[in-house]
């Protein structure tokens, strides 16, 4: 009996990830618009020829024109450049306190999982209280006592998403710590926190960046929640949030100025939740039909 | 079935409880001093001693908050720093527009996200499913403050079919028309929700064994739907309502602030500006109250349309 032996045929790194990619078409047009956004407010300066900033009170609420792209605000100042550097704030915030959910909350939900008993019962409870508090309320709350600025509004945001990185890392570090590879690595002798740092987290990380790049969408929603209500970095710096806070006192005149930006909070949210969407499709096939 | 009832209520006790701690800490935590940011700079001392006697901010921690937790248990969530109201009777006040909104929006969540998500369901991988699939992601990616902008635009400006600035009193019929724009905004955000759940139920049934021998045996396929499929799709989408209902109150405060309504929205705005602490303090509590019942209710609900749920 002769067994053909066939084996998978060897691809490139490029020829993987374009098979991913054609796969995936979903999460490839949501990282390919995340990228443009992204690349967008890094050039900020270089794609504008305005100062986000400089007031031109003979060009207020101007419609758009070849020297403004998307139009001026109540003070002159040039929509497009305030968009632009807006989107830095947001990107900024959105994506440190996404991170930080993710790692505080994984560590978290893995240490649960591993430890089990009393640690587990505790750090869930925690967690289960932190879920109660509606998250924009939550956010509200904390950037209203602590202070509107940066760090603050990092704090708040992760606050709130940083339970649902708990619940999703603990679930499958339960099954891992049972398995024969974690089982060898304590025969071996390792720490406990080797274990879970290099045998657990890795194999936690599929379905944890999944959820990060869903929330990380979320977080910027609550920046920009939070500006619009006025808890957001203060002026004069542009974030998305207040330009339609602004924008919306002259709404019957000039729609634009608050629509402009509320469209780009959109684009960036979208982005994320299309990776996030086909990621979570790759990942657990089940859900794909 | 009242033995499951009660297990569930007695679990809530201790994330409740938790739920106050963290109000309490937080606030305390916050910088600077509260009788100081109320009265201002320019207060005398004797007003400064005074408002913090009134407020018991000279007692030992504990104290305060052993006083903070009998003022609960006896249902008050305290008065406001700034008039003096109970918080409770000012949040019972707007309560209803909330609500009131919030069912709106649940009302067209359900009734234009079911029948999407079971006609994407049941032409599954078609060209419609791929097309509700998008529809729906970028319905899940709206800011809340954009599809309201929209609306009144479109609808209230354009068209001058609603108002503008959403006031909810007169007549039903008045209070109605009046209703329907923040609702329908904010339920076009639940839309998105309700299909993507509808879909993925309404094929889980699909699948099941029954339906396979409800239709071997030939039953019509009007009868197979409405009376196996439907009803047992509909279960999760219940569940879906109640996970998002702290999501949703979250979108309709802002709801109320850009329809310019009454509700916790305008009263949260309020607080805030005032610096008006004790009034956010029991606007958290009652926020946290308030999911963890809907939770507590979802639950319930759900323990009684599926027996197996109570066993566990």
């Amino acid at each position: 009996m002769t067994a053909t032996v066939t084996t998978p045929p060897q691809r490139t790194p490029a020829q993987r990830l374009l098979r991913l990619a054609r796969r995936n078409k979903l999460s490839t047009v949501g990282l390919i618009l995340f990228g443009l956004i992204a690349l967008a407010a890094i050039a900020a300066p270089l794609l504008s020829s305005h100062d986000p900033l400089a007031q031109n009170i003979l060009h207020r609420l101007e419609d758009r024109s070849a020297d403004y792209l998307l139009g001026t605000d109540v003070y002159g100042r040039d929509t497009w450049a305030r968009i632009l550097f807006g989107l830095r704030v947001s990107l900024l915030i959105g994506l440190i306190s996404t991170a930080l959910a993710m790692i505080i909350g994984s560590a978290l939900g893995i240490l649960a999982g591993y430890r089990g008993g009393w640690v587990d019962s505790l750090i869930m409870r925690i967690m289960d209280m932190l879920l109660a508090f509606p998250t924009l309320i939550t956010g509200l709350f904390i950037v209203a006592v602590l202070g509107a600025n940066f760090w603050n509004i990092v704090l708040a945001i992760t606050v709130t998403i940083l339970p649902k990185f708990a619940r999703v890392a603990r679930a499958p570090t339960i099954a891992l710590k049972e398995r024969e590879f974690v089982e060898a690595a304590r025969a071996l002798g390792y720490s406990d926190v080797r274990i879970m740092a290099v045998h657990i987290a890795p194999n936690v990380l599929g379905e944890v960046i999944v959820l990060a790049s869903l929330w990380a969408a979320y977080a910027i929603r609550i920046e920009a929640y939070l500006s619009f209500i006025g808890l957001g970095i203060a002026p004069p710096t542009p974030t998305l949030g207040t330009m339609i806070r602004e924008g919306f006192e002259h709404i019957l005149d000039s729609p634009f100025v608050s629509i402009y930006p509320g469209f780009a909070v959109l684009l960036v949210v979208l982005s994320l939740n299309l990776i996030g969407d086909g990621l979570r499709d790759a990942i657990d096939p089940k859900l794909r039909d | 079935m009242a033995g499951f009832i009660l297990r569930r209520l007695l679990s809530t006790i201790p994330t409740l409880l938790g739920v106050l701690t963290i109000v309490f800490v937080m606030i305390r935590v916050a910088p600077g001093d509260p009788a100081l940011a109320i009265l201002g700079d320019n207060a005398s001392q004797e007003a400064l001693d005074a408002f913090r006697e009134r407020m018991g901010l000279n007692d030992p921690m504990w104290v305060q908050y052993l006083d903070f937790l009998r003022g609960i248990a006896r249902g008050s969530l305290g008065e406001s720093m700034i008039s003096g109201t109970p918080v409770l009777t000012s949040i019972l006040e707007v309560l209803p527009y909330t609500l009131e909104l919030a069912l709106g929006a649940v009302f067209f969540g359900v009734v234009i996200g079911t029948p999407l998500g079971i006609m994407a369901a049941l032409k599954r991988n078609g060209w419609l499913d791929y097309l509700l699939r998008v529809v729906s992601l970028v319905g899940l990616s709206f800011p809340a403050f954009l599809t309201a902008i929209l609306l009144i635009l479109w609808l209230a400006i354009d068209w001058r079919l609603f108002p503008v600035i959403s006031t909810p009193t007169g007549g039903i019929g008045d209070r109605l028309y009046n209703l329907f724009l923040p609702a329908l905004s904010l339920g076009l955000i639940m839309v998105a929700y309700v299909m993507r759940t509808a879909r993925s139920a309404m094929l889980d049934v699909l699948g099941e064994d029954y339906i396979r021998t409800a239709r071997a045996k030939g039953a019509p396929m009007r009868r197979l739907f409405l009376h196996h499929a439907l009803r047992n799709a509909l279960i999760p989408i219940v569940t879906v309502i109640g996970l998002y209902f702290g999501l949703m109150i979250g979108n309709a405060v802002l709801t109320e602030i850009i329809f310019n309504r009454p509700g916790l929205g305008k009263l949260i705005v309020l607080a805030l500006n005032q610096r008006d602490y004790s009034t956010l303090q029991g606007l958290m509590v009652f926020s946290a109250f308030l999911v963890v019942m809907v939770n507590l209710l979802t639950d319930i609900a759900y323990g009684l349309v599926d027996p197996r749920v109570k066993l566990k």
